[in-house]
Order: structure tokens, then C-alpha cells, then sequence
């Protein structure tokens, strides 16, 4: 595991403000979590798909936005109460990474 | 993979794995470990695992059903993988991808037919339960959930996307789907309640529960729970309920209140609500004991690492547990004794006696989610 997000922490450096061990989390996070309604592979679900060929035209910025307020009068909750700025922003380079 | 087939080897007892040995199935069932597309066989009497069957694709939001002679299990994956799985030969004897996305399917009350509700393209698949050749192919205009079988080869399921609710016949020659009219915006999940009589459809877009009497002539919606909570502000659902095992108790419905912290009790005669219990977190599963007032429920992240005891009669908490981390399902022994937890995130499933509340017994599972006992076979609805 240590290994991995080592191996994340090195192909993202933009995302060094996340420390690896919460970077772990995160990667657990997105998997179990976000899989729930996207897929544990992310091509999609009840929520849209998330694979990096699927985000390829968003913008970092604007998917950490969505991460962290929801989408209104969907199923797509705000994270916000357990989610940083900086950790929204690490998922949604994340996503558009892997 | 080595590794891993030392490990099965360690975990079959000797008594199953010896060929020619008879094995009955009715105290035997599964546990969908989603992460790595296997399924791990378990032995309820046992406390323990006796195999494993791999390669049965992505089962994130996994289920799976049971054919009457508990002999093989049906399991709909969400890459829209069907396979059957040979309970007693532990491997997959059939399967198919039969579309982009699913979210889960049912067996006709005869066995005959497995059906599997789609999201990608969206709409309701029909399958020979022998071949798992395709028989039927309805398409909707959304995506599909909430799928049920009831007597005489029939199913009903719901759209997402409209609302719409159908039954679809499969009893003759062609199939015959009737519509039964709107349920409300957005329906999350639907069940049939243990005796088939009413088709319950819980909404996420609007506040409510829609009721379908299925042994009317002409079913229709009746809606019900359509003002709970409104006196304060909700709050954001991390997992979406699941109604499946909605528990039935007491003359009452146990529901999940979406998007609060809440079990709501509604008598199931009037449809009106008696009581609200304040609970740990957003509900997920709310299951029934079997032979007991008592449900047990579960909570949606981050709250997943609680189950609590509420009694039906006074709808009081009466045990908050902490099983282990995120606990995703629960499965009663048909007649009660004990429950089967998942704790997804300490891959091991929980054993607990149902009167002491206590841990009986722990067995190693890969992220666990979904427990399936077999005597699910002879259940209308599962």
C-alpha cells in the first residue's frame, strides 16, 4: 500500500499537498465510495462515468467543484463535510490521471 | 494467484473436498467480494468458508438469486455480467455479458426465467434460468431498478429515469407488460412485500413511498411518507438506501427516511406513519429479525461503521454495535439465531448471536459486501 501511494505521489506532483497516507485513503475512497454509484471501475452506474477518457474535457477545477458541492436535484451529494479543497482537487486530478 | 489457491485450500474442510462425498446446499451461501469479481462460498452451520468461484467480472452493487433447488446461484454483476454459479461443483457453469450496466435481477417463482434490471441501454432483460439464453428483451426508457418477481411467472420493476412502474408477464407465449401508472420522481429502489401483495417504491427525488396493490385488479400508485422531516433541513446522502429486506414487522413498514438520520414506522394498513426513530446515521439496509421484533440497520458512509437494534414495538435503539469497519450488509439465519455481517474495509464477516449480541465467530472475505443464504430460494420478492 505504501508503495502505491508513493507511486501516486510520484506520478502527481501537483498533488503533493495531500499526504500520502491520506492520499491512500482517498484511492480507497474513490474506489469504494464514489464506486458505489460509479462503478468500482468507473465506467458509470447510477452516477455518470469517471474514467479519465470520460473527464478528458473537464477542467480540474470545475469536477473538484462538483466533488465538493454536489449537483442540485441529483443523486451527486456534496463531499464537502468530509472533503478539503485540496483533497477535492487531488480526486478530480486523480480521476482524470488514472 | 498461487497464494490464493493455497488459501483455498486451507479453508475447504477435508469433508468437501473429498470427491463423491454428498453436500446439501440449504445451509450453504454466498458473499460477493466486490473488489476482485469473486464470490466466497460459505457454510452457515460451519462458521466457515468452503470455496470460491473467481471471474465473475465487476461486482461492485452486486446481488444475486437463488434457484429453487438451491443448487445454483444467479449472479448479476454491474459490467452486466449474468452467471451461474454451481454451488456444488464451485465454479460458474454459464454466463454472459448481456449489457453495458445492470443493477440487479430476480428468478420467476418457478425458476424458469431469470430476469436482470439494466441501466446500460436501459430496460429489462429475460433469461432461460437452464441456458441463461435470452428470451425476452424489454427495453425502457431509463434506467431500470427495482426488479421483483411475483406468482406466476411475472415481474414488475420501475424506471429511474420517469417514474413509470410495469409488470411484465412471461406466463404465455409472448410476454404481455402492463404499465401500472407513475410512481414519483426519481425511485431509488422498490420491494415486494413478504406475502407479494404490495409494491413498495421509494423516491429520492421527491419525499415519499409509492404503494402498488398487487392484488388488485388494476394496481395503481398510492402515495404515502410524502411530508416526513420537512420541519428540518436534509442532508446529503452518501449511499442510497437499499429496500431490499425493507423490514416487515409488527403491522408496520420499517423504512429508511432518505437524506435524514431516521427509521420512519408506517402501519402498512393505513399507510399513515406512527412513529420516527432517531438513528446513528443515514439507514441503508433496514432488515428484519426474523421471528423477533427487532430490525437491525446499517448506515451509509461515514457513518458505516455502526449497526444498531431498534425495537418495533416501542421503536426505541436498544443496541448500537460496532462490528468493524464499513460494514456494508447483513444476513439473518433463516429462523433468526444469528446475523452475518460485512465489514468491507477488515475484509471478514461477522458472525453475531442475535440474542446476546455478541461475535460468535469472524471468517477472512476480500472486501465483502452482499451475504446470500440460500434459503433466499424460497422467498417471493429475493
Amino acid at each position: 500500500m505504501r508503495s502505491a501511494a508513493l507511486l501516486l505521489a510520484l506520478a502527481m506532483p501537483c498533488a503533493a499537498e495531500v499526504a500520502p497516507e491520506r492520499a491512500a485513503e482517498l484511492t480507497h475512497m474513490v474506489t469504494q465510495d464514489c464506486g458505489s454509484c460509479h462503478g468500482l471501475t468507473r465506467k458509470g452506474g447510477l452516477g455518470s462515468p469517471l474514467t479519465a477518457d470520460a473527464l478528458d474535457h473537464a477542467a480540474p477545477e470545475t469536477l473538484a467543484e462538483i466533488i465538493l458541492d454536489g449537483i442540485p436535484d441529483t443523486a451527486m451529494p456534496p463531499w464537502r463535510p468530509l472533503l478539503s479543497e485540496e483533497e477535492a482537487l487531488w480526486i478530480a486530478r486523480f480521476l482524470k490521471q488514472d | 494467484m498461487k497464494h490464493l489457491v493455497a488459501l483455498c485450500a486451507l479453508l475447504i474442510p477435508p469433508v468437501l473436498a473429498e470427491a463423491g462425498e454428498p453436500i446439501a446446499t440449504g445451509d450453504l451461501g454466498l458473499v460477493v467480494e466486490r473488489a476482485s469479481g469473486s464470490v466466497l462460498i460459505i457454510d452457515r452451520s460451519d462458521h466457515g468458508a468452503v470455496g470460491r468461484v473467481e471471474g465473475l467480472g465487476d461486482l461492485s452493487h452486486a446481488s444475486l438469486t437463488y434457484s429453487p433447488d438451491e443448487r445454483f446461484a444467479y449472479v448479476f454483476g454491474r459490467d452486466g455480467g449474468l452467471s451461474k454459479v454451481d454451488m456444488l461443483q464451485q465454479e460458474a457453469v454459464a454466463r454472459t455479458v448481456q449489457a453495458g450496466n445492470s443493477i440487479g435481477g430476480a428468478i420467476s417463482d418457478d425458476g424458469k426465467l431469470v430476469a436482470v434490471s439494466n441501466y446500460e441501454p436501459g430496460g429489462v432483460k429475460v433469461f432461460d434460468a437452464d441456458t441463461l439464453n435470452l428470451v425476452a428483451d424489454i427495453p425502457a426508457a431509463g434506467k431500470t431498478i427495482g426488479l421483483v418477481d411475483i406468482p406466476g411467472r411475472r415481474f414488475v420493476w420501475t424506471v429511474w429515469d420517469t417514474g413509470e412502474v410495469f409488470l411484465g408477464d412471461f406466463s404465455g407465449e409472448a410476454p404481455v407488460i402492463t404499465a401500472l401508472g407513475n410512481a414519483g420522481a426519481n425511485p431509488f429502489d422498490a420491494v415486494v412485500t413478504d406475502d407479494a401483495h404490495t409494491y413498495l417504491v421509494g423516491l429520492f427525488g421527491e419525499k415519499g413511498v409509492t404503494a402498488f396493490d398487487l392484488w388488485a385488479e388494476k394496481p395503481g400508485p398510492r402515495k404515502f411518507l410524502t411530508d416526513y422531516g420537512k420541519t428540518g433541513e436534509d442532508m446529503p446522502v452518501y449511499k442510497m438506501p437499499h429496500l431490499q429486506g425493507w423490514a416487515f414487522t409488527e403491522g408496520q413498514y420499517a423504512l429508511p427516511a432518505v437524506g435524514r438520520h431516521e427509521l420512519l414506522w408506517v402501519d402498512r394498513e393505513s399507510l399513515k406513519q406512527v412513529a420516527a426513530t432517531p438513528v446513528h446515521g443515514q439507514p441503508v439496509f433496514v432488515i428484519a429479525q426474523p421471528a423477533s421484533p427487532f430490525v437491525w440497520v446499517n448506515f451509509a458512509t461515514p457513518l458505516n461503521d455502526t449497526v444498531q437494534v431498534v425495537d418495533s414495538r416501542s421503536h426505541e435503539v436498544v443496541a448500537t454495535l460496532t462490528p468493524g469497519k464499513a460494514i456494508l450488509h447483513m444476513e439473518f439465519a433463516p429462523r433468526g439465531a444469528e446475523v452475518w455481517i460485512s465489514s468491507r474495509d477488515d475484509n471478514k464477516v461477522l458472525i453475531y448471536d442475535t440474542r446476546r449480541r455478541e461475535k460468535v465467530a469472524e471468517i477472512d472475505a476480500q472486501a465483502p459486501s452482499g451475504i446470500f443464504f440460500t434459503a433466499r430460494a424460497h422467498q417471493p420478492g429475493l
